[in-house]
C-alpha cells in the first residue's frame, strides 16, 4: 500500500523486434550506407511529470487540495504497428555493345577511274572467254594442239561438265602412261640384242592391245594410220560374212590410250575400209559392207557422218572394199576413189552438201562369163592403189586374181597382170621405186612386179592365205604380210631374196590375220585379227638394217637410195 | 597527235563508261546491300549538285529501315578511318567521279 502512494515514473517505447544495435541506412545524397544514429522509432507524448521539475512541484501542491477527486491509476498505454515492407527481388540486364570493326579508305579521283577500268576489262574478258568457248571443236585434235587452252578452260569453276572431259582425258592418258611404262620404255628403248646372234633374222616384239569390250565379234577390216598424228590410227570393224552381225564400227586409238578409243563411230553396216585424209587428217573415208560410202570429220561433234553416199545416185550396189584419198580437184575439193563388189572404180567429190560420184572405169568381167551377161556378173573390185608419184596412175586388183592398171585419164585399162589364182587381197606401190608393186592374194602368194613385165619379179609362197600386205615406209625392200593362220611374214630383199627374215605368229591358231600397217614414222607395225584385236608390234633391229655401206663412206639415205637398191635387185632376177 | 586526241575521246569515253554503281567494299548481307545501293544511287542523282542533302537523306532513310545509328560520307576526294559495326558497311563508287561510304555505330 506504500507502493502504491508512490509515484514512480515509467517511460514505456515501442521498439522493433527486428532491429539491431547496428542499424544501417543508405544514404542518397552520399550514395553509401551510413549508421543510424539510435534514435527512438516512435515517439509518444506522455502525460506525466517528474514530481521534482517546477510544473511537478506545482501538481503536487494542487492534489493536496483536491486529492480524493483524482482516480486512482494515471497512466495512459497506447500501441501501435508499422507496416513492414516483403522483400522485393529486382534484376538488370543490360544489352552487349555490337561488335566493331575499324575500316579505312581513300577516295581519290584516280582511285575511283582505276578501279572503274579493271571492272570494264573483267567484265569484257569474261564475255571473250564465253565466245571463245562455243567455236572451239572438242576433241583428240584439240588435245594434241591447244593444250594452253585446256588449261584455261579448267581454270574456270563455273564451265559445263563437257569441259572436264578433256581434262579427264589427259588424264586418263597419264594413268595408262603409268600401267604401260614398261610397254613405252620397250617402244622407245628397247632394242633386241639377241639381234646380232641371230644372223639375218629379225623378231616382233609385241607392244600394245587394243581392244574394244563391244566388239569381240567384229573383224578388224581395215586399219590406217593418220599421218599428222603419229600416234592416233583408225580401226575398222565390220564383217562380210552374211552369217554375222550386220553392224559395223570406225575407232581410233592412240597408243596413250589403250583401253578406250578416241574416237568412236557406229555404223549401221560393217565398215570394209577406212582412208585417212594426208593432209586434211581430220578427214576420214569409210566404205561399207552395204554399198555406201561415208565421210566423217573427226572435228564435228556426234556420231554422223558429214556425207554419206546413200542418197547419192551414183552410189555402189556391192561391198565397198577399197577407198582411197586423191588430189583435190581444179576447185578445191577434196576427191576420194572407191572400188567395189559392182565392178566399178568410182571417185567422190565432197560437194557443199553431198557427194558428188563419177564413174571411172569399170572392171572387164571375167573370162569365164558369157558376153551377154557381162553386165549381170560383175567382176569385184577388191583393192585399189594410187602411184604415189604420179596420182593419175592406179592399180585395181580383182576377185579374178588380175590387178589391172589403169589412168584417170582414160577410160580403158593400160595394163592387165595375171597376178594370182584366185582373189587378190592386197595391191601395193613401193613407196620409193616408181615401177614396182606388190601383190597378195588368196592363193599364198605374195608378188612382186615391174610394171614393165608380165610375170612377177618374185613370188613367196606363205603356206596359207594371204590377207594383207604393205611395204615398209622407210626402206624400200622391206615388206610385211599378214596370213590367216595368224603369223605376220616380214620379208627385206636387199638382205634375203627368198625367205622372210621374220615369221612369227602373232595370235592364237584359231585366229586369223586381216589387216597390217606400217607407222609412217616409228618402227612399228599394227596388225589386226578376225576378234576386233589390234596388236601393235616393234620391228627388231635387223627387220630395219639399212645395207652395209663401203667402208669410208657415209651412210646414206633417201628415196634415191631406195629407188637404186631395188633396181639392182630387178636387173639381177632379169 | 593522234594520241592526243585518242587520249581524249578516252576521257569522254569513260565518264560514259564509268557511269554505272560500283561496290568497292562491303560487308553487307545480299538484300540489305543492295537495297543500300539502290537508295545511294536514288539520292545522289536527285541531289547531283548537293552533296550534304543526299547524304542526309541516305542517312535518314537507313536510321528508319536498319536503326540507329548511321553516318554517311560523299564527296569526290577523301581518306578516311572509321569503325563501323560488322556487316553494316558499305563503300561504293557512282557516276564516275562520286565516292559514297555508308556504315552504321551507335
Amino acid at each position: 500500500m506504500s507502493n502504491l502512494s508512490e509515484k514512480t515514473v515509467v517511460l514505456r517505447r515501442a521498439r522493433l523486434n527486428a532491429a539491431t544495435s547496428s542499424l544501417m541506412r543508405f544514404s542518397f545524397k552520399e550514395c553509401c550506407f551510413k549508421p543510424v544514429a539510435d534514435e527512438p522509432d516512435i515517439e509518444i507524448e506522455g502525460s506525466l511529470v517528474h514530481k521534482d521539475s517546477e510544473e511537478g512541484q506545482i501538481l503536487c501542491a494542487e492534489k493536496e487540495v483536491g486529492r480524493k477527486s483524482k482516480t486512482l491509476f494515471s497512466c495512459i498505454t497506447t500501441a501501435t504497428q508499422t507496416t513492414i515492407n516483403p522483400p522485393r527481388e529486382v534484376a538488370c540486364q543490360t544489352e552487349s555493345q555490337p561488335l566493331l570493326v575499324n575500316y579505312s579508305a581513300t577516295a581519290n579521283q584516280w582511285e575511283i577511274y582505276d578501279f572503274y577500268q579493271e571492272e570494264l576489262q573483267k567484265r569484257t574478258s569474261s564475255t571473250k572467254k564465253d565466245e571463245k568457248e562455243n567455236e572451239i571443236a572438242e576433241g583428240a585434235e584439240g588435245v594434241h594442239g591447244n593444250l594452253s587452252l585446256l588449261r584455261d578452260f579448267t581454270d574456270k569453276s563455273d564451265h559445263d561438265l563437257a569441259m572436264l572431259s578433256t581434262a579427264a582425258k589427259l588424264l586418263e592418258y597419264a594413268v595408262n602412261e603409268n600401267i604401260n611404262g614398261d610397254i613405252i620404255a620397250d617402244f622407245k628403248h628397247f632394242e633386241d640384242e639377241a639381234d646380232e646372234f641371230r644372223g639375218d633374222k629379225g623378231t616382233l616384239l609385241p607392244l600394245w592391245e587394243f581392244q574394244y569390250n563391244k566388239v569381240k565379234s567384229l573383224p578388224v577390216s581395215a586399219l590406217c594410220w593418220n599421218k599428222k598424228y603419229n600416234d592416233l590410227f583408225a580401226v575398222g570393224l565390220g564383217s562380210h560374212k552374211f552369217t554375222e552381225l550386220e553392224c559395223g564400227m570406225l575407232l581410233f586409238y592412240t597408243w596413250r590410250n589403250n583401253n578406250h578409243p578416241e574416237f568412236l563411230f557406229n555404223t549401221d553396216s560393217g565398215v570394209m575400209c577406212v582412208d585417212i585424209h594426208e593432209q586434211k587428217s581430220h578427214l576420214v573415208a569409210v566404205g561399207l559392207f552395204n554399198g555406201n560410202v561415208c565421210v566423217y570429220n573427226l572435228m564435228a561433234k556426234g556420231d554422223q557422218p558429214i556425207y554419206n553416199s546413200m542418197a547419192s545416185s551414183g552410189k555402189h550396189s556391192g561391198t565397198v572394199w577399197q577407198v582411197k584419198w586423191w588430189e583435190d580437184d581444179l576447185y578445191g575439193n577434196h576427191t576420194f576413189f572407191s572400188v567395189s563388189a559392182d565392178g566399178r572404180v568410182v571417185s567422190w567429190t565432197l560437194g557443199k552438201y553431198e557427194l558428188f560420184s563419177t564413174n571411172i572405169i569399170k572392171l572387164p568381167p571375167m573370162d569365164k562369163v558369157p558376153d551377154d551377161l557381162n553386165n549381170v556378173i560383175v567382176t569385184a573390185g577388191l583393192t585399189l592403189d594410187f602411184h604415189k608419184q604420179k596420182p593419175y596412175h592406179f592399180l585395181v586388183g580383182t576377185e579374178a586374181g588380175k590387178i589391172h592398171k589403169g589412168s584417170t585419164h582414160y577410160t580403158r585399162f593400160i595394163k592387165t597382170y595375171e597376178a594370182h589364182f584366185r582373189m587378190v587381197s592386197c595391191v601395193r606401190w613401193n613407196p620409193f621405186n616408181p615401177k614396182v608393186f606388190i601383190t597378195c592374194g588368196m592363193d599364198w602368194r605374195v608378188n612382186i612386179w615391174d610394171e614393165t613385165t608380165d610375170s612377177p619379179v618374185f613370188t613367196f609362197d606363205l603356206k596359207s592365205s594371204v590377207m594383207d600386205v604393205a611395204w615398209a615406209p622407210y626402206s624400200s625392200t622391206v615388206f610385211a604380210a599378214v596370213t590367216a593362220d595368224g603369223k605376220v611374214h616380214v620379208f627385206d630383199l636387199s638382205i634375203n631374196r627368198f625367205e622372210a627374215l621374220c615369221q612369227q605368229r602373232v595370235v592364237s591358231t584359231k585366229r586369223h590375220l586381216t589387216c597390217i600397217e606400217f607407222n609412217p614414222v616409228h618402227p612399228i607395225i599394227i596388225v589386226g585379227n578376225d576378234r576386233g584385236l589390234v596388236i601393235s608390234l616393234k620391228l627388231s633391229p635387223n627387220l630395219r638394217k639399212n645395207p652395209k655401206e663401203e667402208k669410208g663412206k657415209e651412210p646414206s639415205t633417201g628415196a634415191e637410195v631406195e629407188i637404186a637398191k631395188m633396181e639392182k635387185l630387178l636387173i639381177l632376177m632379169r | 597527235m593522234a594520241d592526243t586526241v585518242d587520249g581524249k575521246k578516252e576521257e569522254a569515253d569513260y565518264k560514259r563508261l564509268h557511269n554505272f554503281p560500283l561496290i568497292r567494299h562491303t560487308d553487307m548481307p545480299e538484300e540489305m546491300r543492295v537495297e543500300t545501293m539502290e537508295l545511294c544511287v536514288t539520292a545522289c542523282e536527285k541531289f547531283a549538285t548537293n552533296n550534304e542533302s543526299a547524304a542526309k537523306m541516305i542517312k535518314e532513310s537507313m536510321d528508319k529501315k536498319f536503326g540507329s545509328s548511321w553516318h554517311v560520307v560523299i564527296g569526290e576526294g577523301f581518306g578516311f578511318e572509321i569503325t563501323h559495326e560488322v556487316k553494316n558497311l558499305l563503300y561504293m563508287f557512282f557516276g564516275g567521279s562520286l565516292a559514297v561510304c555508308v556504315w552504321k555505330c551507335s
